[in-house]
């Protein structure tokens, strides 16, 4: 408990593809199977020191989404970690085909990097937000989907990914990201949900870089004397349905936050557990089923209340402040 | 050195045990795999280092069929060779089996699920590369149909099997000219096909498909240039070997009625026998 990091640490604003690419470059300098692919996209991918230090470990695939799973998925198969870092817009939509079929259900140990997913890109518009990947991704069989909150968790993450042996979607954002804990030093599990807070209120779930919204809330929250459990769902598949069940059966209440759609995505997915299980009330706060209103990313997220004080509302609604 | 008589036999065993799979299961795509069955048996034959006690053995020549819906031919291929018992195409399609209606790696042989047209050559080409990466000498051969040529992924990898000089992959085109709903170049035209490939920076030598010499040896003398790929056109003929089925566009997955199977049988018995 002692690694959460209860106030964000603005000086430590780093954004996760920076950690993505220090990490691959540590762990590839020792394993040179391993081996990243861009489509065009080491820039954006954070990816250049990788490409100066390793050149023979990286693999150009040109713009050619399709290519680039196809072709990582014949090296996964022929010994080599490949993974592929491409934007997630593309990788999740473009790309969707060889994932179902050359990645998932070849068995083909691809790790697939979606970078500057959700609306990262902001004003760039539709074409490049995903917010339908978690839904699409998660409903493959053998494909497991994952969203890290902070650079120690995409550290951790990425790391672990190495020695994984099921093929992951895992997404990243582009922008600098508050820190969630204060080091690197815990443990971290693949489909073990973090209780980043303890509460009996209520229940508040988030993933990837909406972690900071959720942990935010529960302080603020704490200030009105309501005490609010946060769980990371770092992982959306496997999902860790006994936290989401003892949250549910422990304080009766859940809030669910993702820079996702509201369909398909986190907040179906604990709907999904809670209502064969133990149902109890639920609120899933995410992006409408409409393109994304213009704006860079945090002005999209306060539109549509991605952020403390509308999360702070709802909750103080649900439990009847 | 591979004997012609012998290739030959093998050729028309595989199109009469494909025939009575499909006969048996009621559904499969008979015109596709009589055409391929030449190039098949030419492969497994005369060409590919593999060894069917030990399939994954690392050193392997790599094939993978990227028109998957041609299945029947490689199940018997596959089975005949080895990789499988023969007890077991009477299952093809059959509720529970592993010989589905497309390549399917669960089953010993097979290296990589295809089935939606226009992925196999994206995998060769990483399989390929891993190759070089590795100085490892086995080649990887991709079989595609000439409709699945309409497939844009199809030539995202040609450019990159030569961006790469993967003069260790081979592609071959199944022409046969015929696709599910009439002529290829009719629903698309892919010409000049030779003049693409060349233009993306391939090799390509044209044979008959059906000419297992030639096959062999053409396939055997890869790559043709140094640090380019390779790219087979071979000509043939959809439901090679069955008159009533040769050339005719609806029998791309034409279950064969009693009167028409037992044509096709006897005319391949026929040959088998050398009376025809």
């Amino acid at each position: 408990m002692n690694q959460i990091a209860l106030k964000p640490v603005s000086k430590n604003k780093i954004p996760n593809r920076k950690v993505m690419n220090d990490t691959l470059l540590e762990l590839a300098k020792k394993d040179r199977n391993i081996l990243v692919l861009t489509s065009d996209s080491r820039g954006s991918a954070s990816l250049l020191p990788f490409a100066k230090e390793l050149p023979d470990q990286l693999i150009e695939v040109g713009i050619a989404e399709q290519n680039i799973v196809g072709i990582a998925s014949g090296l996964a198969v022929s010994g080599k970690k490949p993974f592929v870092a491409s934007p997630a817009c593309f990788l999740s939509s473009r790309s969707i085909e060889q994932i179902k079929v050359d990645v998932a259900y070849s068995g083909a140990n691809v790790k697939l990097i979606g970078i500057s997913g959700g609306v990262s890109y902001g004003a760039l518009g539709m074409s490049h937000h995903s917010l339908q990947d978690i839904a699409t991704t998660r409903s493959i069989p053998n494909l497991h989907v994952m969203l890290p909150a902070d650079r120690h968790e995409t550290k951790k993450m990425i790391t672990a990914l190495v020695h994984y042996d099921t093929p992951v979607y895992m997404r990243i954002g582009r922008n600098p990201v508050e820190d969630c804990y204060v080091s690197s030093d815990y443990e971290f599990k693949i489909g073990q949900a973090v209780t980043m807070v303890e509460g009996k209120d209520m229940t508040i779930i988030a993933t990837g870089e909406t972690v900071r919204i959720a942990l935010d809330t529960a302080i603020a929250l704490q200030n009105d004397g309501i005490h609010c459990r946060v769980l990371n769902m770092h992982t959306i598949k496997p999902l860790d349905e006994d936290a989401i069940i003892k949250a549910a059966e422990e304080t009766g209440k859940i809030i669910t936050i993702e820079e996702h759609s509201i369909y398909g995505g986190l907040g179906s997915a604990v709907a999904e557990v809670i209502t064969q299980h133990c149902p109890v009330p639920l609120k899933i706060v995410g992006v409408p089923d409409e393109p994304a209103i213009t704006g860079n990313s945090q002005e999209v997220f306060n539109y549509y209340g991605l952020n403390t004080k509308n999360i702070s509302k709802l909750a103080k609604q649900m439990i009847g402040y | 050195m591979v004997d012609v008589i012998t290739l030959k036999k093998e050729a028309l065993k595989t199109r009469m045990e494909l025939l009575k799979m499909i006969k048996e299961a009621g559904t499969g795509h008979t015109g596709s795999s009589l055409s391929n069955t030449d190039i098949l048996t030419a492969l497994y034959y005369g060409v590919l280092k593999v060894d069917p006690a030990n399939p994954k053995w690392k050193e392997r020549d790599r094939y993978v069929q990227s028109k998957g819906h041609a299945v029947e031919s490689l199940w018997v291929t596959l089975a005949n060779k080895g990789f499988f018992p023969k007890e077991e195409l009477k299952t093809f399609s059959k509720f529970g089996s592993r010989l589905i209606g497309h390549p399917n790696n669960k089953v010993p042989g097979v290296e990589m699920n295809t089935g939606s047209l226009g992925h196999g050559l994206s995998i060769s080409v990483g399989m390929a590369l891993a190759a070089k990466l590795d100085n490892k000498s086995y080649r990887v051969f991709t079989l595609m149909g000439d409709g699945e040529l309409a497939e844009g992924s199809i030539w995202e990898a040609a450019m990159a099997a030569a961006q790469y000089k993967l003069d260790n992959l081979i592609g071959i085109i199944d022409r046969n000219h015929l696709q599910i709903t009439g002529k290829t170049e009719d629903v698309m035209n892919t010409e000049p096909l030779d003049e693409k490939w060349k233009s993306f920076g391939w090799a390509v030598v044209q044979v008959d498909g059906h000419n297992l010499v030639e096959l062999v040896n053409v396939l055997n003398n890869t790559p043709i240039v140094t640090n380019k790929p390779t790219m087979v056109i071979a000509h043939t003929v959809k439901g090679k070997g069955v008159s009533i089925a040769e050339n005719q566009t609806g029998w791309h997955h034409h279950v064969p009625t009693d009167e028409e199977f037992e044509m096709a049988l006897n005319e391949l018995m026929m040959k088998l026998e050398g009376r025809k």
